[in-house]
């Protein structure tokens, strides 16, 4: 079953600081989301109101038809994983594990079980004597096991070392083929994340600055390089986003669609059209004016 | 992205690349599993979205073949396509710029010969 998730218009201020801004989407298929953003952007209050835990300012927010703020069934379907707290927590892993199976009703334990294995945890010891990764991969473990038709990672991989965000980010693709969902990853370890996106929704300064497909996004962007004369006049009327000289040889990266005439005319004249990444159009995406 | 991948040339060509040299290598031999788009992903950490055009292509020419609910496999006759379109393909791949290097030095037909006697010959040693 997938949940839909419609937002239209959301602002959300904090005084007088607004937060997010007249932000609307849809999440309609059971794909990985990213979610792009700088410090400070928004993300952490964008999802902080799809899990209802605060309410907006001004907008709309339904899943599944639903306004999900203080509305018990939509809150069961929807998992919020972020950096918890758990200097207070005595529990030890197999003390939680129990007591989250029994508020999410599509909680797997023997999966939980499973990711507890490959995470090496220790299943006795006190959660508030793991270190910041152990717990980390303790609520990653959780978001997993859970299954819940929407679910949340807001930088969830905090304080854990590559060797386990890998193990992070092959269970979750292997999982998600399993059992197809919303999921929602907001990061901004752009470069080493992105293969895992079906679509990409880059915020900025509490405004959303695209929503895209993955492949669709990629293919938007190129870099130009060649003789820096040719260069300028092949990108004169093109959206640029960076521009790197070396000597006589210029690099521009623009950002739209280049068809086949643009590509043969670059050919002719001599220019490399080389692919940009993600990373880096994230970066010129969200840059400048600050 | 993977630094098994070079710059010039769209990934997903790259992905369909690797595992044409597999067949052809018969490294994956004919009626063989090959492996899954996920698999793919996690190996080299490349885009689903990617990964999927370049193994659709060999879906679509009848290189691979899904079989509903167990995965990809590898065509019979294959090898022999691949093997052909590369034979087809060898010389603009390499005659081409290998003939117009050879004038741009002035080195003759003769020589080109003799040269490639000689790699073999200490190809073989």
């Amino acid at each position: 079953m997938t949940l839909n998730v419609l937002v239209n218009n959301l602002s959300l201020t904090y005084g007088s600081y607004p937060a997010l801004k007249d932000v609307s989407f849809m999440l309609n298929e059971p794909k990985i989301y990213g979610l792009l953003g700088r410090n400070g952007a928004g993300k952490t209050s964008l999802l902080s109101i799809l899990a209802s835990y605060q309410e907006q300012t001004s907008g709309a927010i339904t899943i599944g038809g639903e306004i999900p703020f203080e509305n018990a069934k939509i809150m069961q379907d929807v998992s919020f994983i972020f950096s918890k707290d758990y200097k207070d927590e005595s529990d030890n892993v197999k003390e939680a594990l129990k007591y989250v199976a029994r508020y999410r009703s599509q909680f797997d334990l023997k999966y939980a079980e499973y990711l507890v294995g490959k995470f090496k945890l220790p299943l006795k010891k006190p959660i508030k004597e793991f270190s910041k990764g152990m717990q980390s991969a303790l609520n990653v473990t959780i978001g997993l096991a859970s299954r819940s038709p929407i679910t949340i990672f807001d930088e969830a991989y905090l304080g854990m070392d590559a060797p386990t965000r890998d193990i992070f980010y092959r269970e979750l693709l292997e999982d998600q083929s399993n059992h197809p969902r919303i999921i929602i990853l907001s990061t901004h370890l752009v470069s080493e994340m992105d293969y895992l996106f079906d679509e990409v929704i880059i915020l900025h300064k509490g405004s959303i600055v695209l929503q895209e497909d993955f492949e669709s996004l990629i293919t938007k962007g190129s870099s130009i390089t060649g003789a820096a004369e040719v260069v300028d006049e092949f990108v004169l009327s093109m959206k640029q986003l960076n521009t790197q000289q070396l000597g006589n040889t210029k690099s521009v990266m623009v950002y739209g669609e280049l068809n086949d005439r643009d590509r043969k005319v670059a050919q002719q004249k001599g220019l490399e059209v080389g692919p940009i990444s993600l990373q880096d159009l994230f970066i010129h995406l969200t840059e400048g004016d600050d | 992205m993977s630094t098994l991948f070079d710059h010039d040339k769209p990934i997903y060509l790259q992905i369909r690349e690797k595992i044409e040299d597999q067949i052809v290598n018969d490294q994956l031999k004919e009626g063989e599993q090959a492996p899954s788009t996920n698999q793919l992903v996690s190996f080299y950490k490349i885009n689903h979205a990617t990964v999927s055009k370049g193994i659709n292509q060999l879906v679509e020419e009848g290189i691979l073949f899904k079989k509903r609910g167990i995965g990809m496999f590898v065509a019979d006759g294959a090898k022999g396509v691949l093997v052909q379109n590369r034979k087809d393909a060898f010389v603009d791949d390499y005659i081409v710029g290998l003939v117009r290097e050879a004038e741009k030095l002035g080195i003759t037909e003769k020589e080109i010969v003799q040269l490639i006697s000689k790699v073999k010959r200490s190809d073989s040693e």
